[in-house]
């Protein structure tokens, strides 16, 4: 007899937010009690085992462990290259072109706290990404991660000449392209393996 | 030398712009690799066998229309080559545009965009089997209207004999090579241009 899915019966978010959702998945997680070293160590930072989300993908722990290694990378090592703002801003972007209210949330969030700039972030969730921005690295980090994002990719020269013409080194352009593609990564699992739970009442 | 699979499909050797400027992400680096590694070189495959990893991980590029198709063939061929050519051969009527797919009920609908729900036909069922059929219309479901995802999906999964760990490592797979493929289309285009 086949496992089954995991069905909830709360009202998950339908717009897209900068408020804090939370995420439950649709199948079931690797319990805390059956979590072994090579788990911790796909986990990656402790704290993770209380996460749903991170418990279920520890199911395969080495690929957990590889995918959270490259996002630190991709997003928080700041060694030159793209502002943290702009690197958030292409993991939202890309997560407002497919449609994941979940991630758009996290990362539109953090765009929002590096950039003090809440009113533009909301203009790229509200009226999505052709929305207006006047600031030429913003317009040229979205557009670039929304290029890339599309299949096939519309991504192309016109695209690295729209980040350098705003300033962007070629440092800087290798994390748009890497953020709006792990995005492309992670978009995939939480849209697929779960569902976004309603913020929690302040 | 150990093997960099995107330097491979960029086109990138040791000492090249682009290797100095990957070096400055060194852990995005070892892992994107690490990561093709844990999924296509696992030593594990109770869960999902090498040629289901092999056939999704083809299916996932030669969708997204990438370049690097005939690398991802060649892995599928060497493995099962009648597998490689019933794939090749249902590929036109699967292929399409993306992203597109439902948002839920609510102000978001009036961006519901609709879109092909591909799903094998019977030769091709035949020919791979239905676990892994039921495989390859999520990952067609994953590559372009990752939106449209539901409980349903996954129990479509199950029910054609997926483990829950089976499924974790599939999406993974179809999730990761989303990324890699985007990595080597963006440092392909930079090279161009430096």
């Amino acid at each position: 007899m086949s496992e089954h899915v995991i069905r909830h019966t709360f009202e998950a978010p339908n717009a897209f937010t900068q408020a804090e959702l939370g995420w439950e998945a649709w199948l079931e997680p690797l319990p805390l009690d059956e979590l072994t070293e090579r788990h911790y160590a796909g986990l990656v930072d402790k704290g993770r085992a209380n996460s749903p989300y991170f418990r279920l993908l520890v199911r395969d722990p080495d690929i957990l462990g590889a995918r959270t290694r490259t996002d630190n990378d991709i997003f928080y090592n700041e060694k030159g290259g793209l502002p943290r703002a702009q690197r958030e801003l292409s993991a939202a972007a890309a997560s407002r072109t497919n449609g994941c209210i979940f991630c758009a949330s996290v990362h539109s969030r953090f765009a929002s706290h590096h950039s003090k700039r809440h009113d533009d972030v909301q203009r790229l969730l509200d009226d999505g990404t052709s929305a207006p921005q006047e600031d030429p690295q913003w317009r040229a980090v979205i557009d670039a991660s929304v290029a890339l994002t599309r299949t096939p990719r519309e991504f192309g020269a016109a695209n690295v000449r729209e980040l350098r013409e705003a300033g962007l080194d070629d440092l800087a352009i290798i994390d748009a392209i890497h953020g709006a593609a792990f995005f492309n990564w992670a978009n995939r699992l939480m849209l697929s393996l779960g569902e976004p739970t309603p913020p929690k009442e302040s | 030398m150990t093997t960099d699979v995107i330097d491979q499909l960029v086109g990138i050797a040791p000492g090249d712009a682009l290797d100095t400027l990957r070096n400055q992400r060194p852990n995005a680096r070892a892992n994107a690799q690490a990561s093709f590694d844990a999924l296509l070189n696992s030593d594990e495959l109770e869960h999902a066998s090498q040629l289901e990893r092999l056939a999704i991980a083809y299916w996932t590029i030669a969708l997204s229309q990438s370049p690097v198709t005939p690398f991802y063939r060649d892995l599928l061929a060497a493995e099962d080559e009648a597998v490689a050519a019933a794939l090749e051969t249902a590929l036109p009527d699967a292929v399409t545009t993306g992203p597109y797919g439902d948002y839920p009920e609510g102000p978001l609908t009036t961006e519901n965009a609709p879109g092909l729900h591909w799903e094998p036909d019977a030769s091709l069922t035949t020919s791979v089997g239905p676990r892994l059929a039921a495989a390859l219309a999520h990952t067609h479901l994953l590559v372009y209207r990752p939106r449209d995802s539901s409980p349903d999906a996954l129990q479509a999964l199950l029910d054609a004999g997926w483990s829950t760990t089976g499924i974790v490592t599939l999406s993974q797979l179809v999730a990761f090579l989303s990324f890699q493929l985007r990595v080597v289309a963006g440092l392909t285009v930079l090279k161009g241009e430096l």
